[in-house]
């Protein structure tokens, strides 16, 4: 018997804003407890929220960004309930009228010949306050709170039940932390909470009406995404198979377990009570902000992708890898910017491999990368212009990233590792090298190719690496074969 | 304690009844209240002085204790309406820190104190006067409407035919709103904590009941009652469409007059006690207040005479938006020509009020 997976995903992205969505508070994450939790955030009696216009434009920005509709008029409302970390008795969040509404974000799905992309179509996504924390360790048989976290805004961003298993949640999910990071409205830190995801998960045979769903809170790493709906979907096929009912109900994962555990069922619902909040007139995004907004937005990643391929000649491939971050696709064009259209391949493959190789081992980001652009542009045009070789490249870039020269020039100027190209200086080093390898010789001779290349190898190294492996290899050959 | 009060009133929290007494007796000049449903213009009638509500969004909130967010609005109570212009003008201004707080030149509410009330249209609502008034209360805004016609101004009809549902949707709107503001008192950080509980629910409901009174406690049931899923769209919808029309209803009323004249409230003010057990007279009190805050509308309360057993009567002047400094002139100019502002309580009506 066939099942279908069916998953829609919550997520809770974090903006990145200075102050909260309602107070001046800043929203910095680490303070000490209650040092970043104005009047406003802990509720004292007769203050009112305010709201912050930067987390309006972030909005917006997102809602422009996956081509959805950002509503003229959209309402604040209050959901009430009671808890200790909810200062107000009620979160001021949107309900009936988003602020951003529909919308789709373009997912890979998969690798190599399985691959395959897909539209994901978002509901909404609705601004919103994040409640503070309840700290129920250190507090010996009580729980303390901490209201640095309360008031901070976040954007809840809704998908359509359109995703059929975990690959596809995990990819909905890396395209969309990729996005809010590439348009610069949350810093992506998920252990510090800023992208969180609910996913709600049911299954039902080919054919039938959705199944009854139970919703997995505050996932905050893609594996755990991964680990709790495939969890998820084995255990309620074997309920479902064992003659069970699945009862609605919200689950919380725990990592240790690799399992999924009853947070409350559906009889515990609450019943919010929503109601628009009389203390915020209605939000009213004119179409002159919106333009504002569209105008400070950075290119997205599909445009640039097929800028790129037409561009620069690059495959889809590539064109993704480069643009995987705003960071990543910015170095590479200021790397293409100063090395010339010609050396967008070379440049695409320098970035991806040993830019990439050497931040990934000392855990950097592009932003950080020691090799400023402008640097492996240099290395780009010597190579180019046989100066060096890619292997002495390989050298000159380690250099540039040691700080041993402020450029590729003066590092091969400083350290001689300038390709000889000079036949003259060439052709000794490969006399000594054939007298000191007879058996090479001889094998050569006898239909070895091989031999050829280790006799190859034996002058660039006796060579230091600075010959024209090109010429060498025109002169060794004619001298075996002359 | 038989001295007359506006009794155990939940939104006198601001605007204390004791407060009121020690302005009657001219003990306070002036002093600053806040109007949900009443609570400026009514504990003004009752007690003979000058008080009123502007149009909302003229005084910032911020700082007030929130009841019904969209309907509470501070303002000046004091003997004279020169002395309310006064404080009105210091009181007004646009407060960043309060969203519903209407970005507005600053006003000086004393400039048209003098100017002459000939031609002033006043609007009488059609039955406002009528059985649903008691005869006191009656005949001292008759004589004060007299008055206003003696110095020039005119009297006619006007029709407001929604207000008769005003008084279902206030006691909707203001108990869904305020048991909402009235969440954070639940024992954590704010309010009363119960002693001993079992666990965080316990803790919440016997701190809550333990912490508000009776009137209040109905409230934030009634409050919560209308806001249910299932029940929201029936009460808190239904009351939100009679709060459009009785905007509109003022909107076409204020086509024929340039003020709305009637009483504040229908009797004088009651025993402290003697409407607890039946809230329902009770609000029904506010029969003439709470139209004007489900409106927005400014309105104010002056003294315009003495009803049964001497208690002061105020007469009720409202205007259209932002027409604080028009109603402050017709009131001054009112209180130009009367004496009932200036006279203190007869001995006795206050009972043990100078003693308590």
């Amino acid at each position: 018997m066939t099942w279908e997976v069916v998953i829609g995903l919550e997520t809770h992205v974090q903006l990145s804003t200075v102050s909260k969505i309602f107070s001046g508070a800043s929203t910095a994450f680490g303070a000490e407890p209650n040092r970043q939790a104005c009047a406003v955030d802990m509720a004292l009696p007769g203050v009112l929220p305010v709201m912050n216009a930067a987390a309006v434009d972030k909005a917006i920005t997102f809602g422009l960004a996956i081509g959805a509709h950002v509503a003229p008029r959209s309402v604040f409302a209050r959901k009430n309930y009671f808890y200790p970390d909810l200062p107000k008795g009620y979160q001021i969040s949107q309900f009936e009228i988003p602020v951003v509404q529909g919308g789709t974000i373009a997912i890979q799905v998969g690798e190599g010949d399985k691959a395959y992309a897909k539209q994901v179509e978002l509901t909404r996504a609705h601004l919103e306050e994040d409640a503070g924390k309840s700290l129920h360790e250190d507090f010996h048989g009580m729980s303390g709170i901490d209201l640095n976290r309360a008031g901070t805004p976040l954007l809840e961003i809704v998908t359509e039940p359109v995703m059929t298993s975990s690959a596809e949640a995990v990819a909905y999910a890396r395209a969309l932390h990729a996005l809010v990071m590439w348009i610069g409205i949350c810093d992506g830190n998920m252990q510090e909470g800023s992208f969180r995801c609910d996913a709600n998960v049911s299954v039902r045979r080919p054919g039938e009406p959705l199944g009854t769903r139970r919703e997995i809170k505050n996932l905050n790493s893609f594996r755990f995404l991964q680990q709790a709906i495939d969890y998820e979907i084995r255990s309620q096929i074997e309920q479902i198979e064992d003659g069970h009912k699945i009862q609605q109900a919200t689950v919380l994962f725990d990592p240790d377990t690799g399992e999924t555990r009853m947070m409350r069922s559906k009889e515990d619902a609450h019943d919010y009570r929503y109601f628009p909040d009389p203390d915020l007139p209605p939000l009213v995004i004119e179409p002159a902000r919106i333009e504002r907004v569209k105008a400070g937005m950075p290119e997205l990643p599909a445009a640039m992708q097929a800028r790129f391929a037409a561009d620069f000649g690059l495959s889809a491939y590539d064109a993704a890898q480069l643009t995987a971050s705003l960071e990543t696709a910015r170095y590479f064009e200021a790397v293409v910017a100063a090395a010339g259209p010609a050396q967008a391949k070379p440049a695409a493959n320098w970035v991806m491999g040993e830019v990439a190789a050497r931040l990934n081992r000392e855990e950097k980001s592009i932003a950080d990368s020691p090799v400023m652009p402008q640097q492996l542009a240099g290395v780009l045009a010597r190579v180019a212009d046989s100066t060096i070789s890619n292997n002495i490249a390989r050298k000159v870039f380690e250099a540039l990233w040691n700080g041993e020269g402020s450029s590729a020039d003066a590092i091969i100027e400083a350290q001689g590792l300038k390709q000889v190209t000079d036949a003259s200086a060439i052709e000794p080093i490969i006399d000594e090298v054939l007298a000191a390898n007879a058996q090479s010789v001889a094998e050569f001779k006898a239909g070895k190719e091989k031999a050829f290349n280790a006799l190859v190898g034996q002058v660039m190294k006796a060579s230091r690496g600075k010959a024209n492996p090109a010429q060498v290899n025109e002169l060794l050959r004619r001298k075996l074969e002359g | 304690m038989r001295s007359r009060t506006r009794g155990t009133w939940l939104a006198c929290l601001a605007a204390h009844p004791a407060v009121r007494r020690l302005q009657w007796r001219r003990i306070v000049p002036a002093a600053s209240g806040t109007d949900t449903g009443g609570s400026i213009r009514q504990p003004a009638s009752f007690c003979g002085i000058t008080g009123i509500k502007p149009t909302y969004g003229v005084v910032s909130r911020y700082g007030m204790i929130a009841y019904a967010s969209s309907l509470d609005q501070g303002g000046p109570m004091a003997r004279t309406a020169q002395d309310c212009a006064v404080l009105l003008s210091a009181m007004a201004g646009f407060d960043e820190r309060d969203a519903t707080s209407l970005q507005r030149e600053p006003e000086d509410y004393t400039r048209d104190l003098d100017r002459p009330l000939d031609g002033l249209r006043v609007g009488v609502p059609r039955g406002w006067l009528g059985d649903g008034v008691s005869a006191d209360v009656r005949a001292a805004v008759e004589a004060g409407l007299a008055e206003l016609e003696k110095l020039g101004a005119k009297r006619v009809e006007v029709d407001l035919p929604h207000a008769q549902y005003a008084i279902a949707a206030y006691y909707v709107i203001a108990p869904a709103e305020a048991s909402s503001n009235l969440s954070r008192y639940d024992g954590v950080r704010y309010g009363h904590r119960a002693a001993e509980y079992t666990d965080l629910a316990d803790m919440y409901a016997k701190s809550r009941a333990e912490g508000f009174g009776a009137e209040v406690r109905r409230r934030i049931l009634v409050g919560s009652y209308v806001l249910s899923a299932g029940y929201y769209d029936a009460y808190y919808l239904k009351a939100q469409q009679v709060r459009r029309k009785v905007a509109e209803d003022f909107a076409a009323a204020f086509k024929l007059c340039d003020v709305i004249a009637g009483p504040v409230a229908p009797t004088v003010a009651y025993k402290l006690g003697e409407k607890t057990a039946d809230p329902v007279q009770m609000y029904l009190g506010d029969v003439y207040t709470t139209l004007v805050n489900l409106a927005g509308l400014p309105a104010l309360s002056a003294p315009c005479g003495f009803g049964e057993g001497g208690m002061p009567v105020g007469l009720q002047l409202v205007g259209n938006y932002f027409a604080e400094a028009r109603l402050l002139n017709v009131a001054h100019r009112f209180q130009q020509a009367t004496h009932h502002h200036l006279q203190t309580p007869p001995a006795g009506v206050l009972g043990a009020g100078g003693a308590q």
